[in-house]
């Protein structure tokens, strides 16, 4: 399968979803990117049974505390798809990149900090 | 194990507005355990306050301690230098309220501001979930009551059996709470002791009215303690 998806995106690949931490979410949006969203096996597929069940429930998390934060929570999603489906990984991909397009880049990307090393 | 919540974000934000540098300090014992103020959270707390402040065009430099505990002298004796050196405008802890108090008295000076609502004794049923238990009393009654405790678990804090919303098992507060006094009746009666609550329990002295201290017999206060 030659299957194109947008070249913005940038994988960062774990044993599985469940190991997706908030502070994972959170540290990406604080170093200025515009989305993330978790691609995990489909629900009742995971290998460690509730991975992508606790992942949702962090990304659910994360929604909320970008809200709090006053960014859209909608910058962060989660997608489930079991392994053998390159084509709805391309989908999912244009999907989000339409998405986060649309929402426009993340707002503090042009707010310079106060100190250069992270909090 | 002590627990705590923490705070709605708007409202620990609105407390350090005008601060610029904060510590944010950490406790690695109950508050970690209960996954609300331990090393991580406090990871949490810090990205979240840099990133709204930022947003706002009011940047802070916020950094954060994890100590062992905050209700130990020996542990917060370990921040001296570091907050003699960072000359920060203002601390925060995410331990419990003994904790904080613990910390904002070490420093006077500084203003301490608390990040978590401390909210009880309680057991960790599963991760992430917490039940109150207990709410130290200084009278404990689990003796009569086959080990459930009516302070914490009846709404009303009923001594002498339920009240009239007792309601199929569950309180009359909400389906999802247990009735303190069935459940304690179901206990007992499986243990064959009805009859230790079958006598009229009078008055209680609410000694946790007032405040409390416990000197352990044995000891006493150093003498450059005693005000
Ligand atoms: S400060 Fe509070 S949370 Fe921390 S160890 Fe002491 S009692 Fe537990
Ligand atoms: S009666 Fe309840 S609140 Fe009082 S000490 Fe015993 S368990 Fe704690
Ligand atoms: S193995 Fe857990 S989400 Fe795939």
């Amino acid at each position: 399968m030659r299957l194109t998806y947008p070249t913005n995106i940038k994988i960062l690949r774990v044993p599985c979803t469940g190991k997706v931490d908030v502070m994972y979410m959170l540290r990406c949006f604080q170093e200025g990117a515009d989305g993330v969203y978790c691609v995990g096996c489909l629900e009742g597929n995971c290998h460690y049974n509730e991975g992508n069940l606790q992942c949702r429930e962090r990304v659910n998390h994360i929604h909320d505390l970008l809200e709090e934060i006053g960014i859209e929570g909608d910058r962060v999603r989660m997608y489930n798809l079991s392994s053998g489906e390159g084509p709805t990984f391309a989908k999912f991909a244009q999907e989000m990149t339409e998405h986060i397009l649309s929402l426009g880049p993340n707002p503090l990307k042009a707010k310079p900090r106060k100190v250069a090393a992270p909090a | 194990m002590i627990v705590a919540q923490r705070k709605p974000f708007a409202e620990i934000k609105e407390m350090l507005q005008g601060y610029n540098k904060v510590l944010n300090v950490g406790c690695g014992t109950c508050v970690s355990v209960c996954l609300t103020g331990g090393e991580k959270e406090v990871a949490v707390l810090n990205t979240e306050l840099e990133m709204a402040r930022r947003l706002d065009d009011d940047p802070i430099d916020i950094q954060g301690h994890t100590i062992e505990r905050q209700c130990d002298r020996e542990y917060l004796a370990e921040l001296d230098s570091i907050i003699e050196e960072g000359k920060f405008d203002a601390l925060m802890s995410m331990a419990c309220g003994v904790g904080i108090q613990f910390l904002a008295e070490r420093y006077p000076l500084i203003p301490t501001f608390p990040a978590v609502d401390t909210s009880g004794l309680a057991v960790n049923q599963t991760v992430g979930w917490y039940e109150e238990r207990c709410r130290s009393c200084s009278q404990c009654v689990l003796g009569f009551t086959g080990g459930i405790c009516p302070i914490t678990m009846c709404a009303k804090r009923l001594l002498n059996g339920p009240c009239g919303g007792t309601n199929k098992g569950s309180c009359e507060i909400s389906n999802d709470q247990p009735c303190a006094w069935f459940r304690i009746w179901e206990r007992l009666s499986g243990q064959g002791r009805l009859d230790s609550i079958k006598k009229i329990n009078t008055t209680r002295g609410w000694k946790d009215q007032a405040p409390r201290n416990l000197m352990q017999p044995g000891y006493k206060k150093p003498e450059k303690m005693v005000k």
